[in-house]
């Protein structure tokens, strides 16, 4: 299975490394061009970032798109540690995306967009997440989860002069060891009892000692738990999730949209495909009832948690946590056909709509020097077009039509009731208007509440071209949204392909 | 005028012209000293824009209403000037189909009058104008978009888009008192209701799917599954308090999803948000929310309730009926003993939407077209009385009973549209609420003498409920002439007021004169409506067995 090499061509082995190969070149430049410009001029290296991802990313479209025929898409590649398939695809588009958006929402934030290294570092965590998108072996697995997290400890502590950032890059870093541990000892537990470390070839012999080994069984059950430990504390779901709300709040602000989003779906991609691979289907209706648990336990506490906030960064951190929640149900229902495709689907919705609130967030909070929930009062009547941008994310990731969330909890639900979780279902509609109150608020602050101050904001170009592009793409997505489902769905099968 | 695209016609207009307002320039930029022609001038496009989007809207409804009762009177039957189905989302079945019928046709006139005749009544806003039409026009969109659709999801993508900017509308140009708590509440509660019942929708797409039938959210698929009997099938194991044993998806599923919708149409125990909701909108929105957006939840409670799962109906109307009872009686009750002028106008319309879900429930033809025809009446009527309450509000900024009067002298022709609002909301025979309210209760009354419950026995009391309900109207009659008595007749005081109240514009008196020649005109000639909401009931009326 992985030794068909010998007729392989030099772009078949290109093709699946296409995004680390440009970001590392871009990373180059950017290293390079920080070391030779002027500090004056440094802004221009968060452009030069910002754009070269957004390039890659659509070559990598491109190229991927154009390979679906080929004798290596959906195969594993370079000795197995990579699948190239389309969800690798999907995902691959989503944290490139993520990354670039985020240089560029970066750039006019002051100590933070002028210095070269913050857009160096951030395009190395998306090279993390783009290997994340698509590992298919447990070493890769580690080593891509580890790229990422390390670089993410850093930019959350990237201010390190204001306490609120260091504080929350060490926090981060804390948690982060502890569960890293965690998910290696599952990982080599794992390895210990199958002898085989690509998650394709796991599932059989994980099968075989779990049904057969009773002291072998056990085991097993606990590496899986481990895992699970992981990548709760990646995706922030409960019990796992202690460090959102500080880390969200401390970090500089476009570092925080980029672990909300771009991390968030990368992990949730790695979550899907090694727990789509590993688990026998003999031991699935347990562990599908303890992540359903999971998701109900998560969703609803994000949401409690978020009613009492006063500070939009925190509020925007236990959302999170729900949307978290909400996503597990795709992964509860995995064995549905809808389930993989749901996930997918609502994390490309998510991308784009937190990108979009936290954009405004670090617009309003550059104009008030505030990021209380409260300062957002008079927001409709200094920058209408601003207020509206937020009314669309807010509306947006409560699910509302016509916008991207809504067919992302359509999907989600029909996902979990396809698979027999009408309860779940329910529980989660519930959870969704306990979660409207804390968004309408937000809209009832900017549209009703009156403030003193009432000049108007200004937006500089790249915010207004970074809401543009996202307030575009959720609309779009929330009214066509066939395409996007449909290249959702493909993913899916890209992966069912290899159920057991 | 036979093309199909009259409906997409319809709801798209309001969408374009909410698309364009929030493209207008910002008057925020402006300096509201030195661009003072500036101001004005952008704020009249704004109207204008509005009016003319409504007025398009209106026309066509117009056209689509006149074309439906033509095909009638043609003897076709079915849903007409179809749109569609588009493909949309065809991975699960979800497509972009449009279509009216005898029932829904009335309500997008209705949607039609209701905006046209808000925005005349808006004209004097001038806090963020381009935001609030904008918003009403979101409005306007959803609610059409929900009348036509003939896809079940695209029913519930408007359904839902229409909550939102109500949200918006209603929490920053509402009465400063009560708008933050009211606007929350009421988004709240009618979107629980929404939620679940979209539940309920998913989870029959599946059911259908399983069966082997073809699976979409298209109301023709759905009726076939329905009529092959697909939701009849043994589906949940009942929880032994319930008394076990096996039911289908139609008897389970039915109170949810009725009920759901059923928020929306106010219907107790559920109505709590509506009075107050009404109360705190501005004038405009409080016309679309009770004319227009309650008949959105009995709509859709018939609709996918009752005609998908008649089965469920024919089990669990029979005591929803006492629910509606209580909305009846308890309605006006409460209505009576308001000081508020709006609270008065509130809680009639909880009671007069108990008549509709009432009519629903004698499940034959004669109560079923009454309800169909209630929905109109009370809409226009409610509208009427909106816009009035807003008039007098605007000039004399209070709503307390007992300090207002002698309105009439003031303002003749609002006081003679409130008095036939108010003979309409009695019942009185030559306006349409007479038209819409005998039929249900001769429905009652059919139905005490033939219904045949589950169980076998005859539903002998639905007599005794339609005593009671009458009882409601008597109430009605004695609180609607205590209003018009104390506002807007007595002596006129002059010194209880600051400012001189003068008379209403040019524009709101064309608003009140469009309102009232309906409610006027169905009352004199029920044949231009009677027949066609009978026609469109028929089939619903034939699954329960009462036509």
């Amino acid at each position: 299975m992985f030794g068909a090499e010998n007729n392989i061509q030099l772009y078949q082995i290109v093709a699946p490394i296409l995004p680390e190969i440009g970001l590392l070149i871009l990373l180059l430049i950017v290293l390079s061009a920080d070391l030779f410009l002027a500090p004056s001029r440094r802004r221009s290296v968060g452009i030069v970032a910002a754009v070269g991802s957004l390039i890659v990313m659509a070559a990598n479209l491109f190229v991927g798109l154009g390979m679906v025929n080929d004798p290596v898409f959906a195969q594993p590649v370079l000795g197995g540690m990579l699948r190239y398939d389309m969800l690798a695809l999907i995902f691959r588009t989503m944290v490139l995306l993520a990354g670039g958006l985020t240089c560029l929402i970066a750039l006019d934030v002051p100590k933070l967009g002028q210095q070269g290294e913050f857009h160096a570092i951030v395009l190395v965590a998306t090279m993390g997440m783009s290997l994340m998108s698509a590992a298919s072996d447990l070493i890769m697995v580690f080593l891509a989860l580890e790229t990422t997290s390390i670089s993410l400890y850093i930019l959350a502590g990237f201010l390190r002069d204001t306490p609120q950032s260091a504080e929350a890059g060490i926090k981060y870093y804390l948690f982060g060891a502890f569960t890293a541990g965690l998910f290696l000892y599952g990982l080599s537990l794992l390895y210990g009892f199958t002898g085989v470390t690509n998650i394709y070839a796991l599932a059989e012999p994980l099968g075989r000692q779990m049904l057969g080994d009773a002291n072998g069984s056990f085991a097993l059950a606990l590496a899986l738990l481990l895992l699970v430990a992981g990548f709760g504390f990646k995706i922030a779901a409960v019990p796992f999730h202690f460090w959102t709300p500080d880390v969200y709040q401390g970090a500089p602000t476009p570092v925080t949209a980029f672990i909300s989003t771009a991390s968030k779906a990368a992990s949730f991609v790695l979550l899907v495909r090694v727990f789509g691979a590993v688990w026998p289907e003999a031991a699935a209706p347990f562990w599908m009832s303890m992540l359903a648990a999971m998701a109900t336990i998560t969703m609803t506490l994000g949401n409690l948690l978020a009613l009492i906030q006063r500070d939009i960064k925190r509020m925007l951190a236990y959302s999170s946590v729900a949307q978290a929640g909400y996503t597990l149900m795709g992964v509860v229902a995995l064995q549905s056909d809808w389930g993989i495709a749901s996930v997918a689907f609502y994390m490309f919705m998510y991308v784009l709509t937190n990108i979009t609130a936290f954009t405004v967030v670090i617009i309003v909070s550059n104009a008030t020097g505030s990021d209380a929930i409260k300062d957002f009062a008079g927001l409709s009547r200094r920058s209408p077009n601003l207020a509206l941008a937020m009314v669309l994310a807010l509306l947006s990731l409560s699910g509302v039509p016509p916008l991207a969330g809504f067919f992302g909890k359509f999907f989600l639900f029909a996902a979990a009731v396809d698979a027999g979780y009408v309860w779940l279902a329910i529980v989660a509609v519930l959870n969704a208007i306990v979660a409207l109150y804390y968004y309408l608020t937000v809209i009832k602050v900017m549209y009703v509440d009156e403030t003193e101050d009432t000049s108007p904001i200004h937006v500089t170009q790249a915010h207004t071209a970074v809401l543009a592009i996202t307030g575009a793409g959720i609309l779009i997505i929330g009214t066509v949204a066939g395409p996007w489902l449909a290249w959702a769905i493909s993913a899916a099968d890209s992966v069912a392909s290899t159920l057991p | 005028m036979n093309s199909p695209f009259l409906l997409t016609i319809i709801t798209f207009t309001p969408i374009v012209a909410a698309v364009i307002l929030f493209l207008m320039p910002d008057e925020g930029r402006l300096d509201p000293h030195k661009d003072k022609e500036r101001i004005t001038s952008l704020r009249t496009a704004i109207r204008c824009i509005a009016a003319a989007a409504t007025f398009i809207s209106l026309s066509v409804s117009l056209i689509v209403y006149f074309q439906v009762n033509q095909a009638y009177a043609a003897g076709k039957t079915g849903f007409f000037l179809e749109d569609g189905p588009w493909t949309w989302v065809p991975q699960i079945g979800i497509s972009y189909h449009l279509g009216v019928d005898g029932v829904s046709a009335p309500m997008v006139l209705l949607t039609g009058l209701a905006s046209f005749c808000g925005v005349l009544i808006s004209w004097h806003i001038d806090d963020r104008p381009r935001e609030f039409f904008a918003f009403f026009m979101l409005l306007v969109a959803g609610v059409y978009g929900v009348f036509v659709a003939l896809d079940i999801f695209q029913l519930f993508f408007f359904y839902e888009l229409a909550i939102f900017p109500m949200y918006i509308l209603i929490a920053t140009w509402g009465w400063k008192v009560s708008r933050e708590y009211a606007a929350m509440k009421l988004t709240l509660y009618i979107l629980v209701g929404s939620v679940v019942a979209l539940v309920g929708v998913i989870a029959m797409y599946f059911l259908v799917q399983g069966a082997g039938m073809t699976a979409s959210f298209d109301i023709k698929d759905l009726i076939a599954a329905r009529d092959a009997g697909v939701f009849d099938q043994p589906y949940v194991t009942l929880p032994a308090v319930l008394g076990g044993g096996m039911v289908s998806f139609a008897k389970a599923w039915f109170p949810f999803i009725f009920i759901g919708f059923g928020v929306l149409a106010g219907i107790f125990p559920f109505h709590n948000w509506s009075p107050d909701g009404h109360v705190a909108a501005p004038t405009a929105v409080s016309m679309i929310h009770a004319g227009v957006l309650m008949k959105m939840g009995a709509y859709a409670a018939l609709r996918v309730g009752v005609m998908l799962l008649p089965e469920g109906a024919q089990m669990h109307l029979p005591w929803l009926i006492g629910l509606t009872l209580i909305n009846v009686v308890y309605g006006s009750l409460i209505a009576m003993v308001q000081r508020d002028f709006k609270y008065v106008i509130g809680f009639s319309s909880v009671s007069h939407m108990g008549l509709v879900s009432m009519g629903f429930a004698t499940m034959n033809l004669t109560g079923m077209t009454g309800a169909g025809l209630q929905m109109f009446s009370h809409g226009v009527m409610t509208a009427l009385f909106f816009s009035c309450v807003g008039m007098v509000y605007d000039r004399a900024h209070t709503r307390d009973i007992p300090s207002l009067g002698g309105f009439g002298h003031k303002m003749p022709l609002v006081a003679g549209a409130f008095i036939i609002g108010g003979l309409v909301s009695m019942g009185m025979p030559g306006l349409s609420g007479f038209v819409a309210e005998f039929p249900i209760f001769v429905g009652l009354w059919q139905s005490a003498q033939s219904l045949t419950l589950p169980g076998g026995q005859v539903a002998w009391y639905y007599a005794v409920i339609a005593i009671l309900a009458v009882l409601g109207i008597v109430i009605t009659a004695a609180y609607v002439l205590r209003v018009i008595q104390r506002v807007f007749f007595g002596e006129f005081d002059e010194s209880k007021w600051h400012d001189p109240i003068g008379d209403v514009t040019v524009l709101d008196k064309i608003a009140l004169a469009i309102l009232v020649f309906w409610l006027v005109a169905i009352g004199l000639y029920p044949p231009i409506m009677e027949t066609m909401v009978s026609a469109g009931m028929k089939p619903i009326a034939l699954l329960l067995g009462g036509a």
